[in-house]
């Protein structure tokens, strides 16, 4: 029966058709921006109020899993597909973040979109995603799922190529879809094996047959690595993370909500979801931690050579994502959804932090034209610095917690932790420390570089922005004391560490607090002194300066590898030889031979009635002749 | 030579001069005219048939064939009408325009 959940995800569709209807040119601009607002901040809103009460529910219930059946889809044969949602800790915790966040990040949207001229459809465009994302968490069967997949995967092209006018910004919406498309064929062909193996595709179901040993019907390896390849689509992993930077074309609310909190995550979410299969599948859940850790570390090098504001940002959510991986690849399902819950809010308090700035500057992105913002806009420097020591792990801000745990059982999990991705993990937080705080530096301290021009127009955000970054600070101050991992480990439960490792936990705690605070001074050291001595790091690395600039030129590799090669074969093989020589080539000939054999009896149509008179005699003489040899 | 066989013969003289006449004759009345000759030597041929062998059958078929031949002058001659209003002649190769 349809209920509360329903709802949930229904209101922001209908925020989406409302605005989507009668705020653009679609239906006229018929409503107003107060309508837009209200439809597309309220609806939000109400779907989150609705998750608190289904949370109540579900604690009432005694956390026995809220099910709803919304919909029957098809009926094929005796399986039958069902919209149904699901609702249980994990769940509970993904919608809470979802319209949590994304109800704030539509507040943040009114004041920073106020003077766009698309309005309305940018919230239309927000609120469909919030939609597909609900439908993707609250999804109880992988179609369903897959479905919100698909779906959030379609608001995030729309809005990345939101300022479509810009062909740039057109262009990374493309490569975002294609990019995830690679990774969408893996899921699928999971899904195809999932369903060829158990007949169902519910998601809850698929974990507790492998509880009891399917693997027997079907290896738990093969749809593992399956759906991974689909999370490291959606998630940004090696080797599809390129088009999250690029990403960044799109207004910075949407790069706050999308490409950091919330859809980006999902690929997590897949995974903590399907954790029975992974339970089962070791070698997938090292191919998983190994990837994650390694995008971390490479995503963290580009990161602190980046000078663009929100690339920067990008590349440091990728690598956020890849510890998130790292803790599902040791098992530590519930401590990868901890980082994801206080990601989200550090992130974006960063993003719409970023936002802010950009907004002051009159759009500027780059860092080398920023510096001695503190002073001017103070409350975004505040939340600023708090996000960034949150997200660098300094205590008792939330990534501390998080992070904490994540490199903890990358280190003593006994479902695959080792010393060697604790040392990887460990770099890569130090360096995380390193490019935030040199951010921090570049952006807000030091001397001013802003062009006099922009200078003049520096302001503080409206407070419908500055609310939401003091709450988001808020958030990611005290998040840390949320226990997710605690909360889920019912559901999700914690694996358990080498008891001989365990004396290192206090350690390994106080040197993770050590790694950030050395961040912090190696960036205070570097960007807080005069500009020539990181100029002068620069000369001495010249060659590892260029490679990070050049983001390892991956995406240089791929253009060579797959771009230019599908570019030959489709002029050469499927246009010039398919398209123009086979197919038209047929064609053409056909209609030449039509046209010569026709000039060639239109001679015997000599208009002479004599002629066809013999012909026709002939053709008599002839005929009894040959009945004459043949009767 | 029998009867039957002088009949036969008279039938196919006149078939071929039919066939004759629309072959090398030029005026299209001519021509019609020449036609009915033909039809006229397959009727003769007809009767000869339907005699020796005592049928009947051959006899009906004759009438059917006048009747169509009647049916057939009564559109072909309106046809010829209207080709002499519009060309002025009854020269055949004057109506050449399909000529492909």
């Amino acid at each position: 029966m349809p209920g509360v959940l329903t709802a949930i995800v229904l209101l922001p569709l209908l925020g989406f058709l409302l605005n989507g209807v009668l705020a653009t040119q679609l239906g006229g601009n018929v409503a107003g921006k107060r309508f837009v607002t209200a439809v597309g901040c309220g609806l939000p809103l109400l779907a989150f109020a609705l998750a608190i009460k289904s949370v109540l529910d579900l604690q009432a219930g005694g956390y026995v899993p809220l099910v709803e059946t919304a919909y029957r889809w098809a009926l094929i044969g005796r399986s039958s597909f069902d919209v149904a949602f699901y609702f249980d800790r994990l769940t509970a915790i993904m919608v809470l973040v979802v319209t949590g966040v994304g109800s704030v990040i539509h507040i943040y949207s009114v004041g920073y979109m106020a003077h766009d001229k698309s309005f309305g459809r940018f919230f239309a465009y927000l609120n469909l995603f919030l939609f597909f994302m609900l439908l993707l968490v609250l999804g109880r069967s992988l179609l369903v799922l897959f479905v919100g997949w698909e779906g959030v995967g379609l608001a995030s092209y729309l809005l990345i190529g939101f300022w479509f006018d810009d062909l740039a910004n057109a262009r990374a919406g493309k490569k975002a879809f294609i990019t995830n498309r690679v990774g969408d064929a893996g899921f699928l062909l999971g899904m195809f094996v999932l369903y060829q193996a158990f007949g169902t595709l519910d998601m809850d179901r698929i974990n507790a047959a492998f509880g009891v040993g399917a693997a027997a019907v079907v290896p738990a390896t093969l749809v593992g690595v399956l759906l991974f390849i689909g999370a490291t689509g959606k998630s940004a992993q090696i080797p599809l993370h390129v088009w999250l930077p690029d990403a960044m074309a799109g207004p910075t609310p949407v790069s706050a909500l999308i490409h950091a909190a919330t859809m980006v995550t999902a690929g997590v979410y897949l995974v903590a979801r399907m954790s029975g299969v992974y339970l089962q599948a070791p070698e997938a859940s090292m191919l998983i931690a190994v990837i994650g850790v390694a995008t971390a570390f490479f995503a963290a090098t580009i990161a602190i050579t980046q000078t663009d504001i929100k690339k920067v940002l990008a590349y440091s959510t990728i690598s956020q994502l890849g510890f998130m991986f790292l803790a599902l690849g040791v098992g530590a399902y519930g401590v990868a959804i901890f980082h994801l819950v206080t990601h989200a809010f550090f992130k974006a308090c960063l993003f719409l932090g970023a936002g802010s700035v950009i907004h002051a500057l009159s759009g500027e992105q780059d860092m080398r034209k920023m510096g001695g913002l503190a002073r001017k806009i103070p409350v975004t420097f505040v939340t600023f610095a708090v996000a960034t020591a949150a997200i660098a792990g300094i205590p008792p801000l939330a990534g501390f917690f998080s992070k904490d745990e994540i490199l903890w059982y990358a280190f003593a999990s006994t479902q695959g932790g080792s010393p060697l991705l604790w040392l990887v993990a460990a770099a890569t937080a130090l360096m995380t420390a390193f490019y935030m705080f040199r951010l921090l530096w570049l952006t807000f301290l030091g001397n001013s570089r802003v062009d006099p021009e922009v200078e003049h127009h520096v302001h503080e955000s409206p407070l419908s922005m500055t609310g939401v970054l003091v709450l988001l600070a808020v958030l990611s101050a005290v998040g840390g004391f949320i226990a997710v991992p605690h909360f889920l480990a019912p559901q999700l439960p914690l694996p358990a560490v080498h008891e001989e490792l365990e004396h290192f936990e206090t350690p390994l705690l106080v040197l993770s607090v050590v790694l950030a605070l050395v961040g912090l001074a190696a960036a205070a050291f570097v960007f807080g002194g005069p500009p020539a001595r990181a100029e002068g790091l620069r000369r001495r690395f010249a060659g590892l300066h260029r490679l990070l600039t050049g983001k390892y030129f991956i995406d240089e590799l791929y253009e060579r590898l797959i771009g230019e090669p599908l570019v030959w074969v489709s002029d050469r093989v499927f246009l010039r030889l398919g398209d123009r020589r086979i197919l038209d080539g047929t064609l053409d000939g056909m209609a030449a031979l039509g046209r010569r054999g026709g000039a060639l009896l239109g001679r015997v149509q000599t208009g002479s009635l004599h002629l066809y008179a013999w012909f026709v005699a002939l053709g008599i003489v002839g005929a009894l002749l040959w009945s004459w040899h043949h009767v | 030579m029998d009867r039957t066989q002088m009949l036969l013969a008279v039938a196919i003289g006149l078939f071929s001069l039919g066939l004759l006449g629309v072959i090398v004759r030029r005026n299209v009345l001519v021509m019609l005219m020449c036609m009915e000759l033909m039809l006229n030597g397959v009727n003769l041929s007809l009767v000869t048939f339907a005699q020796q062998t005592a049928t009947t059958a051959g006899a009906v078929l004759v009438f059917l064939t006048f009747v169509v031949a009647t049916a057939e002058i009564a559109l072909a001659i309106p046809i010829v009408l209207l080709l002499v209003r519009d060309k002025r002649t009854l020269d055949l190769d004057a109506y050449s325009d399909l000529k492909g």
